[in-house]
């Protein structure tokens, strides 16, 4: 599931020089907004979440109430995390109609619009790990070693197996994604720790380290877009001058190769459900290689 | 599917990492079991190790709690820290629960980790207040605070004033708050209410505050327990008619005016003997 090491050794060993400051060949030919769209875009997606659960306390207008493990919008429709409930359905215990009603809507909606949109569009998680990647790039760090990606995967059922033994919902205890959530949701100062701890491990230890390879919730909802219709695809192939800054920001690289080099007859859609659809390789090509699509969309030039 | 040894060696090697990085979640969420005495769980709030399971942590019973006295565990400090994090709990000293008639919280709940079937919040049981320092409580100093009884929204059931006569006047009464658990639901206001500096009256889970009577034994002064008669008489309290020289609790075994002097003069009488 994971060839980074060979991404990383191809195209990151060298062109060092640009794998630091991906993006400017971009910026140069398309202008700053049009080489940062996405990634505006997202950081404001991901403002505005937890803008619209903030509402609430705040100001007294609750569209949504909760946080993301579980919420009520406009006090009707439910939405609950696939991992937290399954989790909670791992230690036997029978939910009310609500939570299931909720992951229902959730994996309907990813399972459309690409599982891993929740990681790179939803999850505050996302901002701190592409942090630590890109001070990983500036400060030019290349120690660390990422476990294999398909650890996070391995840790679902793991993970599932222990609710099961203990009765309690474990991954709870340790999830730097709920507890970062929460902490802005329902505030807590010690939970930020656990967002620090991320971005450490990312930085010092593994790169890409918790979102890419350990995460079992970004995992779960990977699954659920397994077959999703939006989709990025390398359409423009043709114009690829092999600058590699698509690989340099991409969380996971790996998805890229394939559909950019046509290899064993593989077509231009990204269709690998560990892409994020974060859409940063969009912004950072130069001759405009990629774009948003669906799945079945196979048009390559 | 590629079966070679090398993606098998690494498939086993990722499963055995998982299982060690479940297991030790597993193994950092045992202290989170021991919930601190005075964090009491919600309305409708399952058995603890259950609710461990259950409690999606989302904070939606939180939302719901209008006199606000819920919060989430964050790991911050004081009693926060020791709570399973992101769980809900709240401090009866601080804010104790509204006893809302509706249950806003048990209803907003996605898991049912506050069940569902709790509709009567007189039947909840969050706690049981205990009166753990009679040494300290006003009303077993002689004094009538009786605050604690005034506040509880079960009063006359869930807290009951005893009286009794005040050993150190034998003149006075003592009105002794007194709990009784079959009613108390723990909510928290006799504590919260309680006019000490700390409060001599503390609601405490279940778990701590109860014993369990032996299950042979049977309360025989209790209809549900007769099969149609007592099956023994009470007994009968034999009173002297006149109060006996040196009783230390004269009111209670004759008319006769409380007198210490000639108490002393008969206990001098008896040791000259």
């Amino acid at each position: 599931m994971s060839s980074d090491a060979i991404v990383s050794r191809s195209f990151g060993a060298a062109r060092p020089a640009a794998m630091a400051r991906p993006g400017q060949e971009a910026v140069q030919a398309k202008g700053w907004w049009r080489a940062h769209r996405f990634l505006v875009l997202r950081r404001l997606s991901q403002i505005a979440v937890f803008a619209l659960f903030l509402l609430g306390p705040l100001a007294g207008v609750w569209l949504i109430k909760g946080n993301l493990s579980a919420s009520l919008v406009m006090g009707v429709v439910p939405l609950t995390d696939p991992f937290a409930l399954a989790q909670v359905l791992a230690t036997r215990h029978w939910p009310e109609l609500s939570a299931f009603t909720g992951a229902a809507i959730v994996i309907a909606v990813y399972a459309l619009a690409g599982g891993r949109m929740f990681c790179s569009w939803v999850c505050p998680v996302n901002a701190v790990t592409d942090a630590a990647a890109w001070l990983r790039r500036r400060l030019k760090i290349s120690t660390g070693k990422a476990p294999r990606g398909g650890l996070r995967y391995w840790l679902i059922p793991a993970v599932l197996v222990a609710c099961a033994i203990t009765g309690q919902a474990v991954w709870e205890f340790v999830n730097p994604v709920s507890m970062t959530q929460r902490a802005l949701i329902f505030g807590g100062g010690v939970a930020w720790g656990a967002a620090a701890a991320v971005f450490l491990f990312d930085l010092l230890i593994a790169p890409r380290g918790w979102c890419a390879h350990l995460c079992p919730v970004g995992a779960t909802y990977a699954l659920v877009g397994t077959a999703s219709l939006l989709r990025v695809s390398a359409r423009h192939a043709g114009r690829c001058n092999d600058c590699a800054d698509c690989y340099a920001v991409c969380p996971e690289p790996q998805v890229i190769v394939m559909p950019l080099k046509g290899k064993g007859g593989a077509g231009p859609v990204i269709t690998d459900c560990d892409c994020t659809n974060c859409g940063r390789c969009i912004d950072v090509c130069g001759p405009d290689v990629f774009t948003f699509t669906h799945r079945f969309d196979s048009r390559k030039d | 599917m590629d079966f070679s040894r090398r993606t098998v060696m690494q498939g086993a090697a990722s499963a055995a990492t998982a299982g060690l990085i479940a297991g030790g979640a597993a193994l950092l969420g045992r202290p989170a079991q021991a919930r601190p005495a005075q964090a009491l769980r919600p309305p409708g709030a399952i058995d603890e190790g259950r609710f461990l399971g259950a409690c999606i942590r989302c904070g939606l019973c939180v939302r719901d709690c209008p006199p606000g006295n819920l919060k989430l565990s964050t790991w911050g400090d004081g009693m926060a820290r020791d709570v399973a994090i992101g769980t809900p709990y709240f401090e009866a000293r601080e804010i104790p629960c509204e006893m809302c008639e509706a249950i806003p919280c048990v209803r907003a709940c996605p898991t049912g980790a506050l069940d569902h079937a709790l509709t009567d919040i007189n039947q909840a049981r969050m706690g049981v207040a205990v009166l753990i320092d009679e040494e300290n409580c006003l009303n077993f100093l002689g004094l009538r605070c009786d605050v604690c009884y005034r506040v509880c929204p079960v009063i006359d059931k869930a807290i009951t004033l005893e009286k009794i006569s005040n050993p150190r006047s034998d003149r006075h009464a003592m009105l002794l708050p007194t709990v009784h658990a079959d009613a108390c639901t723990g909510c928290g206001k006799c504590e919260k209410s309680c006019v000490l500096e700390k409060a001599a009256i503390k609601v405490l889970p279940l778990t701590i505050a109860r014993g369990e009577l032996g299950h042979h034994y049977r309360k025989g002064w209790e209809a549900a327990n007769r099969s149609g008669k007592p099956q023994f008489d009470l007994p009968v309290q034999r009173l002297p008619e006149h109060a006996v020289p040196g009783d230390l609790a004269p009111l209670r075994s004759g008319r006769d005016a409380y007198d210490p002097a000639g108490a002393a003069s008969a206990n001098a009488e008896r040791a000259g003997r």
